[in-house]
């Protein structure tokens, strides 16, 4: 019932030079999504992988579950020295992850470009 | 369907996590007829997730051989949602979430079910069933008429 949860990772590089790793998800993110949000997370070198982007444009329904998994992400990000930010979110996912503080480890962004950016 | 007032719709869900998204489909379409803006159909689809979620995991305790029950009832200016578990109901609200405190390993990242539900809709409550079973969460959400 639950859309599965794709997951791709791409390299780019910011305006400023830096390297930026992007988590690209794709379907439902909720209980069933831990491989593909913390797997795909997880399987990234954390020497290299500083800046960590995450892609939600094609994310249509995010549950507590769901939200879960992005804060269990942004403790092991937080252990790890690396920075985890995000774009591509409904204006309502906006709001969800603002009411639950998310946005206090994770700077969102509205679209790819304003993210690089700012990084 | 211009007329949706005094309404009743009932959606009976198996005890399955992905099966809330019915309800909330079923929910944001009584809300659209009701005439509410489209910021607060997402709440409300959130929330009435959310509260599914919950009947289905702790309420049901995932066993498919219990329903879920979604009842919307649509009035004039608010809307209704109960939704029935066969479970024994909360014995306490959980506390607000603290994304410190997650963060830094003092909280389970998970629990943010009910404090979703409370901030997107009008009105919370959750009712334990008289006899031990049959317990609810019921949530209302206002149309805005200012903003119509």
């Amino acid at each position: 019932m639950q859309s599965e949860t794709k997951a791709r990772v791409d390299q780019l590089t910011s305006p400023a030079g830096h390297p930026v790793t992007v988590l690209r998800f794709e379907g439902d993110i909720a209980s069933t999504s831990k491989e593909a949000v913390l797997g795909s997370y997880q399987a990234l070198p954390k020497e290299t992988a500083k800046l960590v982007l995450l892609d939600f444009t094609k994310v249509d329904y995010i549950n507590s579950s769901g939200i879960a998994l992005v804060i269990q992400m942004l403790i092991e990000a937080a252990n790890s020295g690396q920075k985890v930010y995000a774009f591509g979110l409904s204006a309502h996912f906006t709001k969800v992850f603002t009411m639950v503080g998310i946005t206090k480890y994770a700077g969102l962004f509205p679209g790819q470009t304003e993210a690089l950016a700012a990084l | 369907m211009t007329n949706v007032k005094s309404t009743c719709v009932e959606v009976r869900l198996p005890s399955r996590l992905g099966y809330e998204k019915v309800a909330m489909s079923t929910a944001a379409a009584v809300a659209k007829l009701m005439g509410f803006r489209e910021d607060r159909v997402d709440d409300l689809k959130t929330a009435v997730a959310e509260a599914c979620i919950n009947a289905i995991e702790h309420g049901n305790r995932l066993n498919e051989g219990l329903s879920v029950g979604v009842v919307l009832s649509a009035g004039d200016d608010q809307l209704e949602v109960k939704v029935i578990d066969d479970g024994k109901g909360l014995k306490a609200l959980p506390p607000k979430p603290d994304i410190d405190r997650k963060i830094h390993g003092e909280e389970d990242p998970r629990g943010m079910g009910m404090f979703l539900i409370q901030a997107l809709v009008d009105e919370a409550e959750w009712v334990k069933g008289s006899n031990g079973k049959s317990s609810y969460v019921r949530l209302v959400i206002r149309l805005d008429k200012v903003a119509e």
